[in-house]
């Protein structure tokens, strides 16, 4: 059996390789950050001329917790989707004929994911005091800790799909069957409570609804009660996200451990 | 005392069995070909041999652990290089070791001191910064083989170590090979298809169609085949061979459109053999025994013969154009 520290070590060098990735490939840094910014000050600007502030919120600061929600789930994803490559070009073999677990290599890989959505959290936070949102210092605390938790069970979820792939000609089924309806049916770009019946009904299965309420009871708790406001108690989110993290971590692990 | 056993090992998948209760083992300090065309269970043996798949009847074992129930143990023994490139062309060759390092639980002073050591050996010191995606195809499997010493393993494991390697790169890989067996005692287990190959290992075991048909150093396996091999080209190969076998009492077999036999002192023989046969020959061919005879003779067909095979076409080009893609 190898040893608890050996495997602390191995979670170490996967998320370490992912990070030194990560800052060396520029394009994929620019691109996960310019993303939301187009999103929030394009989109959001443009709407923002439409629609009436509710509880003191715009509509540039209301969607501002669904962009950070957006950052987490494609960092979340991207990051999962690199066993995809490792796998098509054979690094995962090196991982996998080492003497660690298979748990370790599905944490490791998790705890990298989450460690690249929260840098790129860590990013959005700068436009805070540029969207006129005030936070306390608890307040960000609580942001990033909903922050991960998203980011955690994003990555295991991505991890579960990724371990179903055997090709990256997968992606792009992935990008707009799962990642964007996820988007869209997570309450960031338009309240929850104003959507029609139907896809109501179906941002209840989302996790990432959770999640961005969860960053909204954070950024937005002043607009409480409206609809520009959270839906949910932050309590409520929480433990529907730690739920679906739970569900996706044992998923993850037993389909990685299946596929390879 | 052996550093690998394996005991009627059989490997069988949906459709097919490619490995059929195989036995052998190997000695330590010991470099040992598996020889065989493609397809004829050499890689999936040695994934059994590094835990990567489960045998479904029979024993293996490596460096003293059963790899069915001590996989870890059997993982930290050994080094691995596989058939396609398992490195991450987006690390540096240093940032590759160092993860190797980690994985194998080597601590930092050690791992340090044992990067150095290893890129010393395969001559990429001064290349230790730059990242792998620059590298050629021959130092990439020079990086991929000080990786899989940096643990000190016991037993490594090549599979087709200078498969789509130039000649020189070739080379250089065989004089590690060497270097290594002489200054440290490793057991080596190697795949390999070229018969050149073949014959540098001390021991060589055939294997076809999943079974091991025949196992002993080159040397053992030559001389199993007690002389020469006499190739002759006629008209009517099946009016050849049957005179052959009437005049001379000889077993000649008619195979890719040529009868071969097997005889002592074929130089001696071969005039005796033109003067008195009636049939027409066009071409004659006398060859002292390769390997190649020693498969010939057991199988009735020759181990060059599938690389024309439209599968390693296929193999080839999905290498090359991965190769290209990253």
């Amino acid at each position: 059996m190898t040893t608890l520290r050996h495997n602390a070590k191995a979670v170490y060098v996967i998320t370490f390789r992912e990070f030194k990735k990560f800052v060396r490939e520029r394009s994929r840094l620019l691109g996960t950050m310019a993303r939301p910014i187009l999103w929030l000050f394009v989109v959001g600007g443009g709407l923002s001329r439409m629609v009436q502030p509710e509880g003191g919120v715009s509509y540039l600061q209301f969607i501002f917790p669904g962009m950070i929600g957006m950052t987490i789930l494609f960092a979340s994803i991207f990051s999962a989707i690199s066993i995809v490559w490792d796998r098509e070009f054979g690094f995962l073999k090196e991982i996998l004929v080492a003497p660690i677990s298979r748990f370790s290599v599905v944490f490791g890989k998790a705890v990298a994911g989450t460690c690249i959505s929260l840098v790129q959290v860590l990013i959005m936070v700068v436009f805070i005091p540029v969207l006129g949102i005030h936070i306390t210092l608890a307040q960000f605390f609580l942001l990033i800790f909903s922050a991960g938790m998203l980011a955690f069970s994003l990555t295991s979820f991505g991890i579960l799909v990724a371990s179903r792939m055997s090709s990256y000609e997968g992606f792009n089924i992935i990008m707009n069957f799962i990642v964007m309806p996820m988007f869209f049916l997570s309450g960031a770009m338009y309240p929850v409570g104003k959507l029609p019946p139907v896809l109501k009904e179906l941002t209840h299965f989302n996790p990432l609804t959770y999640g961005v309420d969860a960053l909204k009871n954070v950024l937005l708790s002043g607009a409480a009660g409206t609809s520009m406001g959270p839906e949910y108690p932050l309590v409520f989110d929480l433990s529907i996200i730690a739920a679906f993290m739970a569900v996706a971590v044992v998923l993850a692990n037993w389909s990685f451990r299946k596929a390879g | 005392m052996s550093n690998i056993k394996v005991e009627n090992l059989t490997k069988k998948f949906e459709a097919a069995t490619a490995v059929d209760g195989i036995s052998f083992s190997v000695g330590p300090g010991e470099v040992f070909g598996f020889l065989g065309p493609n397809g004829a269970g050499k890689s999936t043996t040695i994934n059994i041999l590094c835990t990567l798949l489960s045998a479904t009847s029979g024993r293996a074992e490596v460096a003293g652990f059963d790899c069915a129930s001590s996989p870890d143990e059997v993982r930290q023994a050994i080094g691995i290089i596989f058939q396609d490139p398992t490195l991450d062309n987006g690390l540096t060759a240093y940032e590759n070791l160092l993860f190797h390092a980690y994985l194998y639980d080597l601590d930092r002073v050690t791992a340090r001191r044992r990067i150095a050591e290893v890129l010393a050996l395969v001559d990429l010191t001064a290349r230790k910064d730059d990242l792998v995606r620059k590298f050629s195809g021959g130092m990439k499997r020079r990086l991929e083989i000080a990786r899989g010493l940096l643990h000190y393993p016991k037993v490594l494991f090549m599979d087709e170590p200078t498969l789509g390697l130039d000649p020189q790169s070739r080379n250089m890989i065989w004089e590690f090979i060497r270097t290594l067996k002489a200054d440290t005692g490793i057991t080596i287990f190697m795949t390999t298809h070229y018969l050149e190959e073949a014959e540098s290992c001390d021991r060589v075991a055939i294997i076809d169609l999943g079974k091991v048909i025949a196992i002993g150093s080159p040397a053992e396996l030559k001389a199993g085949l007690r002389g020469d091999t006499i190739r002759l080209v006629a008209k009517d190969n099946d009016a050849l061979a049957a005179e052959v076998r009437e005049r001379f009492g000889m077993d000649a077999k008619v195979s890719e459109g040529a009868v071969t036999l097997t005889v002592e002192r074929g130089e001696e023989f071969l005039p005796a053999l033109i003067k008195t046969i009636r049939a027409e020959i066009t071409s004659v061919n006398l060859t002292k025994p390769s390997l190649n005879d020693v498969f010939l003779a057991l199988t009735g067909k020759s181990i060059r013969d599938e690389e024309a095979d439209p599968n390693n076409v296929m193999r080839a080009m999905a290498r090359s154009s991965k190769k290209r893609g990253h």
